[in-house]
């Protein structure tokens, strides 16, 4: 459970979070939606403690996590963003392993390294192992560095009882990949997230996406969060037309969720 | 994984068996040159119960030998330098001397020299490096603070390299003028500290040169992992653990400390840590762990191989080895820029 409790984060004079409180539950996908510039970033670095709001505070299971240890909150709390640029020529295996660094002192254990196998598998990478980050193209970019975030979170086959939650943040995951690939992304989200021990929270642009996959959706406006649900109860026509300023149009797809077409 | 970090480590072997190979030459050739019975027989005289030292030996003993060793040290200075700053500003073309800190230590090493004497200021074992690392602090600290801009509290690459060419200008002409107020003997060793030279090692260096050495890449190596972090970004690295400002400034520190103590001793030697870890990458790839080992060992090699030529270019007199180090850097210096594989 991540409890958000009265967070403000402005930069100068500019507020960029309003006072605004909300929790995310384990086992669920939540995805914020938003227009550009509504603070959705802001504030997956606020809850992922890359920023510290100015008011409020941010709790994972009832513990400001302020007060945790950088390296302690490494092994349980992972981000991927969009678009990592990678300064030197390192093999996408090396930037996968980076993922077990806060798990292994000096070397990596057979541990870490059969986890990295794993999760190269399960992002379809395996076969780039030995090839230069910097020369792949951008969507397989971004699937080494989910793979790399998933090895960060992986299950290392202890006991799961005593273990803390884990948290897993997605700032714009999908940027740079094929609708195929959205898709698949999106899926492997879905299926992580399903573990009770996991919260998981996102920011993707399409509504179709997010209507989709998501269990929760939360529809943040200039900085405050403007509603929070299930799809259909957030996504409702008025609201749609005054956050994005466009028009829907709801076409029916047979599924509990109706497809947006925007005229 | 395992594949190449075993070939890695027989890289690493090469390297270190190629550097004792290059010290070997180093102290047999020289302005004179010294045959291994008289090296053997040196080295003998140092056991007790032997007969006390010819004049040669001696000269193999106090000259050549400190000298040999000093410049293995510094050369492994300069090489984990380059590594440490191009891995720190994530960008490789960066190295010590471009930021001033070259510069500036050899600045505080001529107000030693000059005004230390005036003064009579309290010439101990360690107040040469103290000065010089006075002067490389200064200055590293300059260039940093000037190159930030208002808005973007990171100092771009662009700005970081100008600032340092005008930081560097200053401390020059600082030490242009400590020069031109210097009474006759000191003004010679200051116009050598601005080229650089081993000329003037002794064991007394060694000992100083040692310490930060083997000081700076143990520290180093406690922090190649986090450094290696840092490759996929600041914040990245934050997730994965990384107290990124504290980081930043350790590197910094030891960076800042083992290049000023070396520079203490051999004034301004250019482009070995710019050359080096560039070297090493090609080879064996970006990860820090290897780097830092290797451009010890690469740096110790380039520089002895260098300081063997200014011995024997010109002798029985040699070149200052900053002018040797300058010549080889400056193009490769050029050809990485020209080659826009990276955003600056």
């Amino acid at each position: 459970m991540l409890t958000a409790t009265n967070i403000s984060f402005r930069v100068g004079a500019k507020p960029l979070i309003s006072d605004t409180s909300i929790s995310f539950a384990a086992a669920k996908l939540h995805l914020i939606i938003g227009p550009n510039g509504a603070g959705k970033s802001t504030l997956v670095k606020v809850l992922a403690r890359f920023l510290r709001p100015q008011t409020g505070k941010v709790e994972y299971q009832g513990a400001d996590v302020h007060q945790a240890g950088e390296a302690d909150l490494a092994k349980r709390r992972a981000v991927l963003s969009q678009a990592i640029d990678v300064a030197f020529p390192l093999t996408v295996r090396e930037v996968v392993m980076m993922g077990r660094y806060p798990h292994f002192a000096g070397r990596p254990s057979a541990v870490d390294q059969s986890i990295v196998d794993e999760v190269m598998d399960h992002m379809d990478v395996t076969e780039f192992s030995q090839r230069d980050y910097q020369t792949l193209s951008g969507g397989e970019r971004q699937r080494v560095n989910f793979a790399r975030v998933l090895a960060q979170l992986w299950n290392d086959g202890q006991s799961n009882d005593s273990k803390p939650c884990r948290y897993l943040f997605l700032d714009e995951p999908l940027t740079f990949l094929d609708i195929r690939h959205q898709i698949d992304f999106m899926k492997k989200i879905r299926t992580f997230a399903d573990a009770p021990d996991i919260v998981t929270v996102g920011v993707v642009h399409d509504l179709n996406l997010a209507a989709q996959f998501a269990d929760h959706i939360v529809l943040l406006n200039e900085g405050k969060v403007v509603a929070n649900g299930t799809a259909a109860d957030v996504l409702t026509k008025e609201r749609i037309e005054q956050v994005f300023g466009v028009t829907p149009t709801f076409v029916p797809t047979g599924h509990s969720h109706s497809h947006i077409v925007f005229n | 994984m395992t594949k190449r970090s075993s070939s890695r480590q027989a890289l690493l072997l090469v390297l270190a068996v190629v550097t004792l190979i290059v010290l070997a030459a180093s102290i047999r050739f020289g302005a004179i040159d010294f045959s291994i019975t008289q090296i053997t027989s040196a080295l003998g005289s140092l056991l007790p119960g032997h007969p006390e030292a010819t004049l040669d030996q001696r000269i193999f003993l106090e000259l050549r030998l400190p000298r040999a060793v000093l410049c293995l040290l510094v050369g492994a200075s300069l090489g984990v330098g380059g590594t440490l700053m191009q891995a720190l500003f994530r960008n490789p073309i960066v190295e010590p001397g471009l930021v001033g800190t070259s510069t500036g230590a050899a600045f505080g090493s001529a107000v030693f020299f000059v005004l230390g004497g005036v003064f009579h200021i309290g010439v101990s074992l360690w107040s040469l490096p103290v000065a010089a690392c006075a002067g490389g602090i200064i200055s590293t600290y300059l260039v940093f603070m000037l190159a930030r801009s208002r808005e973007n509290a990171r100092a771009s690459i662009v700005m970081l390299l100008l600032t340092g060419l005008a930081v560097n200008a200053l401390f020059t002409s600082g030490i242009g003028f400590l020069s031109y107020i210097a009474r006759d003997p000191q003004a010679r060793s200051i116009t050598f500290w601005t080229l650089g030279t081993l000329s003037g090692a002794s064991w007394r260096a060694v000992e100083i040169v040692t310490v930060s050495t083997a000081a700076g890449i143990l520290l180093a190596l406690h922090y190649a992992k986090q450094l290696n972090a840092l490759m996929i970004g600041e914040e990245e690295a934050t997730y994965l653990g990384v107290n990124v400002n504290r980081l930043k400034w350790i590197i910094l520190s030891v960076n800042v400390v083992i290049v000023a103590i070396a520079t203490a001793f051999t004034g301004v030697i250019s482009f070995v840590g710019l050359i080096v870890p560039h070297i090493l990458r090609i080879l064996g790839g970006a990860d820090n762990r290897f780097l830092i080992v290797g451009s010890a060992l690469t740096g110790a090699t380039l520089l002895t191989l260098a300081d063997l030529m200014a011995r024997l270019v010109i002798r029985p007199a040699e070149l200052p080895i900053g002018i040797l180090t300058s010549a080889v850097g400056v193009p490769v210096f050029i050809l990485l820029l020209r080659r826009r594989q990276y955003v600056f």
